[in-house]
């Protein structure tokens, strides 16, 4: 029955997203200006907030000198108080919030996609994802 | 009765690299092959230079590969089961296994093929195999089907033996490497590779099997 069901409402929004995906037209290298815009219109709004970081499932079996190091939030329900990306590239992005911070380091691209996401996410030079800072006004799919 | 073969591994391209030669010999005798894939890989880390994904997008992506993959095989049957990408450990084993039963039941399988627990790396891979375990081995032992395991880690071949089924796809490469580009977001490397290094070739020429001792 899980399956079932999952499989309908993804295909529900399979032209949609598989085409302009494959089309490479989704991030783009940051542009802090555009971004900082993006942010403060964020501010004081209850937003979803999707935040990752990874070296992959692999990282230990590949190098035993390194740690596999992993970790994400999915949906952490948050209000910006403020928030500014910095740095000359890759960039970081704070976010002040009620009781702390949201943080991330090394971010190099970012979009809005078609459902008005803030999608932003750091890329290693073989194209694999290294932390993911998303924020949206509706849940993220799980 | 057909000889079913019942593949259940947790992510896209699990199936691509070790078994999917296995899976084409055996849709080209014409059996069955059902195959429960758990989670769509949402959490791969292949975006792409440039990114030709995000996040947001690789589940539909990989979903689409999944689906491309296992036509490239012959595969008709593909159950996909709605988990999410590193978060199958956490599901209730049981449930998991229950799961499993369900389908074993329904197209009663001769042979299953997963991963060997303990040995092979991935968490998912590991709860995955952990709750085929739990689902064969809670069958009447006449009613069992045969249990053939991937295994990966390091010691496998230390812990294990050499591996108990050794199969020879040299017949069906083209349908193997095929499902492996299937999977374009995340087998470039492997293609690469493949074309390059004779060892790499070697490699995905035979395809190595341990079967699990209840």
């Amino acid at each position: 029955m899980i399956g079932i069901s999952y499989t309908l409402f993804k295909n529900l929004n399979y032209n949609k997203y598989i085409y302009s995906a494959l089309e490479c037209e989704d991030m783009q290298l940051i542009q802090t200006n555009e971004v900082q815009e993006t942010l403060d219109q964020l501010i004081g709004k209850e937003l979803y907030l999707h935040l990752e970081t990874t070296n992959g499932a692999y990282a230990n079996h590949n190098n035993e000198s390194v740690l596999t190091v992993n970790a994400y939030i999915r949906n952490g329900k948050v209000t910006p108080l403020s928030g500014k990306i910095m740095g000359s590239g890759p960039y970081r992005v704070g976010l002040k919030i009620e009781l702390g911070w949201i943080y991330a380091e090394g971010l190099t691209h970012w979009e809005i996609d078609s459902e008005g996401r803030l999608l932003m996410a750091g890329h290693d030079a073989e194209g694999r994802l290294a932390v993911a800072l998303q924020l949206s006004s509706s849940p993220f799919d799980v | 009765m057909d000889d079913h073969l019942l593949v259940i591994f947790p992510h896209p391209d699990d199936e691509a690299f070790g078994v999917s030669g296995t899976i084409a010999q055996h849709t080209k005798k014409g059996l069955p092959v059902t195959y429960i894939c758990l989670t769509l890989g949402q959490m791969g880390r292949n975006m792409g230079n440039p990114p030709f994904a995000t996040r947001e997008s690789l589940s539909l992506i990989r979903q689409k590969e999944l689906e491309d993959a296992c036509a490239a095989v012959g595969i008709q049957d593909l159950r996909q089961f709605g988990f999410r990408d590193k978060t199958v450990e956490f599901e209730d084993e049981k449930f998991l296994a229950d799961q499993f039963l369900a389908v074993i039941d329904e197209v009663k399988p001769t042979r299953i093929i997963t991963f060997y627990p303990g040995y092979s790396v991935h968490p998912d891979h590991e709860a995955t195999a952990r709750a085929v375990v739990r689902a064969v081995g809670s069958m009447p032992e006449m009613d069992r089907p045969e249990l053939l395991c991937v295994a990966f880690a390091k010691n496998s071949e230390a812990d294990l033996g050499a591996p108990h089924v050794v199969t020879d796809i040299s017949d069906v490469f083209e349908e193997k490497m095929n499902c492996i580009k299937a999977h374009r977001s995340q087998t470039q490397w492997l293609v690469d590779s493949v074309d390059k290094d004779p060892a790499m070739l070697a490699w995905v020429k035979n395809e190595r099997f341990w079967r699990y001792p209840f």
